[in-house]
């Protein structure tokens, strides 16, 4: 396939899987019914293409009652009406039920930062984490989100799968739930996380850093960073900031170690504007990464 | 396919004081009892033997509060052994104050939280249509349940989608806090539900009302315990 958006891209592998795959429901609360409409989904599996229309729990209820009888549900939205708002129904319509589907979000973080804080959801991935067993994928390029979608169709476990409006300029030959070694140095580790990983690359031009680039982030690759070998870690996610710190503590427990955790901050968001305005004022972009992590590894880095 | 066992109707109170310590929810544990009789002695396609065949009728109790009547229903009709009722709520038991379809054969959804059965049951409904499966779908909730929005999500959206394998019970022991003025049967009729309400301690009533056919429609019983009859 071409170049696409990681969400256009959704609704092509998606549609494909529904063709081969009579098992595989989507269901929607509206959003992205656009989408499977000219993909041709909604005409060759009307019944499987389930709009309920604009009721977010209900779309997580009707998700695991599919998966209940054996169903493989795809579910998408916005980050805060996929995750936030139905959190009770994942809790509880899936994972206390015993039964997974596919949570496909867009709009993480503040890639509708125009939108404001009602559609600002950089909690998700936090909020997932409080689920046993959730596998949580944060690609970085389309092609990587492609293999993660199918990936996903084949299992029968709760995924939560971020897409994301900015991709790195190169998809990284993922294999999921591993981190990739970009390359290797000893003055630090960097994980860096889906999208960052463009921004993480050119902050530590010169400086003799491991970047490991996470697309999966649950599970995550405890002995990818604990194999580094630096024990200075510094992971940039492009969501809460620290969310998978304790993992970084887990994986280094035998080891002294030292953490920089780069992310979104813990803030009640009354910005709009543009992503890249936040990616710059939360020090995310690169000129604010290298400064952060100039200032974290000292003069010597 | 119900098996017969040896255990009658009049058997239930005795097994229900088996288990202790969930007085608080006694009301609501009798309010289902003979809606749940009928639908496992005389309505729901299941095997005690078989609790996971494909084509069974699904039943989910989505008023998980006072399971009492339940699991001395479940264990009136071979699901589980009566001798785990004594344990009832205990670290070990697999009867605790809400069920949990993990531990229960037989019981297909955790309740306890309200408002998720009714969903579940759309979409389970949903899914047996999908798969060609003739098997029913029956979801018990309470009036007071239906406080919770996402049943009128579901509600509105399974009246939309015809979905006539689908048949709801409310118990209707008239504890919502403020009510359903004009009635719980026509706020699924508005929806495009077929709707009855009956006495909700009549066995007979409650056999006809579950087999009635309700084709391109999903069915809601409104069973009234407790003060209309």
């Amino acid at each position: 396939m071409g170049i696409t958006s990681m969400r256009d891209r959704f609704g092509d592998v998606v549609s494909d899987v529904l063709d081969v795959r009579p098992d595989v429901a989507v269901v929607l609360a509206d959003i992205g019914v656009g989408r499977f409409v000219e993909t041709g989904a909604v005409a060759r599996h009307p019944e499987r293409v389930i709009n309920v229309g604009i009721r977010e729990q209900l779309m997580i209820g009707v998700a695991g009652g599919l998966a209940l009888t054996g169903m493989r549900p795809f579910v998408h939205s916005y980050t805060p009406f996929l995750v936030q708002r139905p959190f009770e129904q994942i809790k509880l319509s899936l994972a206390h039920q015993g039964v997974g589907a596919v949570l496909v979000s867009i709009g993480g973080s503040y890639d509708a930062a125009s939108e404001g804080r009602t559609h600002q959801a950089p909690g998700d991935v936090a909020l997932i984490d409080t689920l046993p067993e959730w596998q949580v994928h944060v690609p970085g390029h389309a092609d990587e989100a492609e293999v993660l979608l199918r990936d996903a169709a084949t299992g029968m476990d709760g995924v939560y799968l971020r897409l994301a409006e900015t991709t790195n300029r190169e998809a990284m030959p993922i294999v999921p739930g591993r981190f990739h070694t970009v390359r290797r140095g000893g003055a630090a580790t960097v994980i860096a996380v889906g999208p960052t990983l463009d921004p993480v690359i050119e902050a530590t031009a010169g400086l003799d850093v491991t970047i490991l680039y996470a697309a999966t982030v649950r599970p995550f690759d405890h002995a990818a960073v604990a194999d580094a070998p630096s024990t200075d870690v510094i992971l940039v996610e492009p969501y809460l900031e620290g969310t998978s710190a304790r993992h970084v503590a887990i994986a280094m427990e035998q080891r002294p170690h030292r953490l920089l955790s780069i992310g979104v901050p813990r803030l009640e968001h009354r910005h709009y504007g543009h992503r890249s305005d936040h990616e710059r004022a939360h020090g995310l972009d690169a000129t604010g990464l290298r400064h952060r992590m100039r200032r974290f590894l000292g003069p010597s880095a | 396919m119900t098996t017969q066992l040896a255990y009658t109707y009049e058997d239930l109170p005795a097994l229900m004081t088996l288990m202790t310590g969930d007085e608080k929810h006694s009301e609501s544990a009798t309010s289902t009892l003979d809606v749940l009789w009928v639908l496992y002695d005389r309505v729901l396609r299941i095997d005690p033997a078989d609790p996971a065949h494909p084509g069974r009728d699904r039943f989910l109790l989505s008023k998980g509060h006072g399971p009492v009547a339940y699991y001395a229903i479940l264990a009136a009709k071979g699901f589980i052994p009566v001798d785990v009722l004594e344990g009832f709520a205990g670290y070990d038991s697999p009867l605790g104050h809400h069920p949990d379809r993990a531990l229960i054969p037989g019981v297909e959804i955790s309740s306890g939280s309200l408002g998720h059965g009714l969903p579940l049951a759309v979409g389970q409904a949903i899914g047996l249509g999908i798969k060609g499966s003739p098997a029913r779908v029956f979801c018990l909730v309470g009036d007071a349940e239906l406080d919770e929005g996402s049943n009128h999500e579901a509600i509105a959206f399974a009246g939309r989608y015809a979905l006539d394998r689908l048949t709801v019970i409310v118990i209707d022991n008239q504890s919502a806090s403020h009510g359903w003025p004009g009635g719980i049967a026509k706020r699924f009729q508005v929806e495009g539900w077929s709707a009855e309400t009956i006495n909700g301690r009549d066995h007979a009533a409650i056999e006809r009302a579950l087999a009635a056919p309700h084709p391109e429609r999903p069915h809601v019983v409104v069973a009234a315990v407790g003060g209309k009859y």
